[in-house]
């Protein structure tokens, strides 16, 4: 995962489910259901297929879909499987989320805007959805940005706040040798890196990378015999409330994960304050903010002081993106906080390995805070 | 014409929205209003997202509002924007509810909050009408 070149989405996917098969020490001919999610490559041409099935050499297969979300893709594709599973439709189902946006030399702003390919707009704009284009905005930085200012002017979220976020993610990743970005970050850095769309610096917003990851869920029962400790499924939760640009409206400072924490945390028997560690979507150091209050680990309003006193890094009480997440590590989806999830709930994270990690809370979030879902693991059975 | 420099793109009126922006080529500020529960929006479909139903009447507003968020664009996205750089995006809520994306003129970017009353300025980009604000003094 990273700069990587030279290689398809399909190409990619075949070696992650490649690499999960073998971990898990099932054989190939066990799997007998593929999930699939493709990266911004689904959209702009070159993306994973149904085809990957036939990549595979998987001819039996019980349960097949192509699925799309945005970002909760990766935590709906594990709720999916489940229910699948306890229904008995199907044994072993293998999620995958694969993605090559990045060409060599071309920036990665070029591979998600379209910029690098003539221009920002590939269709002319029309209507009422038009007019966004028509004013020059250009992209989710954009609607990442709108959303930022306005909770930083309704709560006095500051910049030192989403810096906070961006230098405790950063202290991870050092510790992550599958980080894209490992040298440490200070504030100062953070705050001399340049505009994107301000209030959102080069730093507030994820990485692009090429890659796949790939999660297989089986029942409790079978995931016993394999060769990895279990991670128990506790809780699964969604919450959408939708482009609401659609709607005639903008997004206002609450997300989905309000809505998907009463199902996940109802599903789970838990709250907040038994979460050990959180793996949340950080597409930018503002969605890691509002996705902390949404859950309840503080008050709405309140995410920008709850973070700034590192809590978050290190030797903190809540560590969260303990890989580095997408803004240091690598940018797979919803995969990324939900292969960390599954890493350290596991005990497998190394040197970066949160000590106590009996509940871990994995979301993904989607489009412009507009899609969520979510699992809280476990290595526990419930 | 190898030289021509590249246009804005700017939206342009669909079967649902002509109205909308034929009164903004006459300088007026309209929105739709549900024909059957009577809420107003800014239509970006034909059916009513609260009540299903499709039929609207267009109806003049007064064009002031209020600035909902704003942001400032650093970065070149597209080649028709790049003399403008740093240029500011806001969303205005219209005192009658809806909002809408729009830039703010007549001040500069770092004067820009977030409550700031302003009212509509149709402007235009080659022929077509653009809506954008401006501070109310």
């Amino acid at each position: 995962m990273g700069r990587i070149y030279g290689k398809s989405s399909t190409d990619f996917a075949v070696d992650a489910v490649r690499l999960a098969i073998a971990d898990s020490g099932l054989k190939k001919s066990e799997i007998d259901g593929l999930l699939i999610n493709a990266g911004i490559t689904g959209n702009t041409g070159g993306g994973v297929s149904l085809q990957l099935q036939n990549a595979l050499g998987m001819g039996n297969l019980r349960l097949l879909n192509h699925m799309n979300a945005a970002g909760s893709t990766a935590a709906q594709m594990v709720q999916y499987a489940a229910l699948a599973i306890d229904a008995g439709m199907v044994n072993h189902v293998v999620c995958v989320f694969a993605d090559a946006p990045l060409r060599e030399g071309g920036s990665a702003g070029a591979a998600y805007s379209g910029s690098g390919r003539g221009g920002a707009t590939r269709r002319d704009p029309t209507g009422i959805l038009g007019l966004s284009a028509g004013a020059g905005h250009f992209g989710a930085n954009t609607s990442y940005a709108l959303a930022a200012q306005r909770h930083m002017a309704l709560y006095g979220t500051t910049q030192d706040q989403l810096g906070a976020v961006a230098v405790a993610e950063r202290s991870w990743a050092t510790m992550n040798p599958h980080a894209t970005m490992r040298d440490p970050l200070t504030l100062e850095q953070y705050h001399a890196s340049r505009w994107i769309v301000e209030p959102l610096h080069l730093l507030d917003c994820c990485l692009v990378s090429n890659g796949a990851v790939a999660v297989i869920v089986s029942s409790a029962e079978r995931a016993k015999e394999m060769a990895q400790p279990p991670v128990y499924i506790w809780g699964m939760g969604q919450g959408h409330p939708g482009d609401s640009r659609h709607a005639g409206d903008f997004p206002e400072t609450e997300t989905g994960a309000r809505i998907a924490a009463e199902t996940v945390f109802g599903m789970a028997g838990v709250g907040p304050e038994d979460i050990d560690i959180c793996e949340l979507y950080d597409c930018y150091t503002y969605t890691v903010v509002v996705t902390l209050e949404d859950y309840g680990f503080c008050k709405k309003g309140e995410g920008g002081p709850f973070v700034e006193d590192g809590k978050l890094g290190p030797g903190g009480s809540l560590p969260t993106n303990t890989g580095g997440g997408q803004l240091s590590a690598y940018y797979m989806w919803g995969m990324t906080p939900l292969s960390e999830a599954v890493i350290q709930t596991r005990g497998q994270g190394g040197e970066r390995q949160v000590k106590k990690h009996d509940l871990v809370l994995a979301t993904g979030n989607g489009g412009a805070l507009n899609y969520h879902a979510s699992l809280v693991l476990s290595p526990h059975a419930n | 014409m190898a030289d021509e420099a590249p246009l804005k793109p700017v939206s342009q009126p669909d079967e649902l929205t002509e109205p909308f922006f034929a009164a903004g080529a006459e300088g007026r500020l309209l929105v739709a209003v549900c024909t059957s529960c009577g809420a107003m929006r800014l239509p970006t479909s034909a059916t009513c997202p609260d009540c299903l139903a499709e039929g609207v009447e267009w109806q003049d507003v007064s064009g002031k509002g209020t600035v909902h968020t704003f942001a400032i664009m650093h970065r070149r996205y597209h080649p028709a924007w790049e003399p403008d750089l740093p240029y500011n995006i806001a969303v205005v809520e219209l005192d009658e509810g809806p909002r809408l994306p729009a830039n703010i003129i007549g001040v500069e970017n770092d004067e820009i909050s977030v409550g700031m009353p302003v009212e509509v300025v149709w402007e235009r980009e080659g022929e077509a009408p653009v809506p954008r604000f401006r501070p109310i003094t």
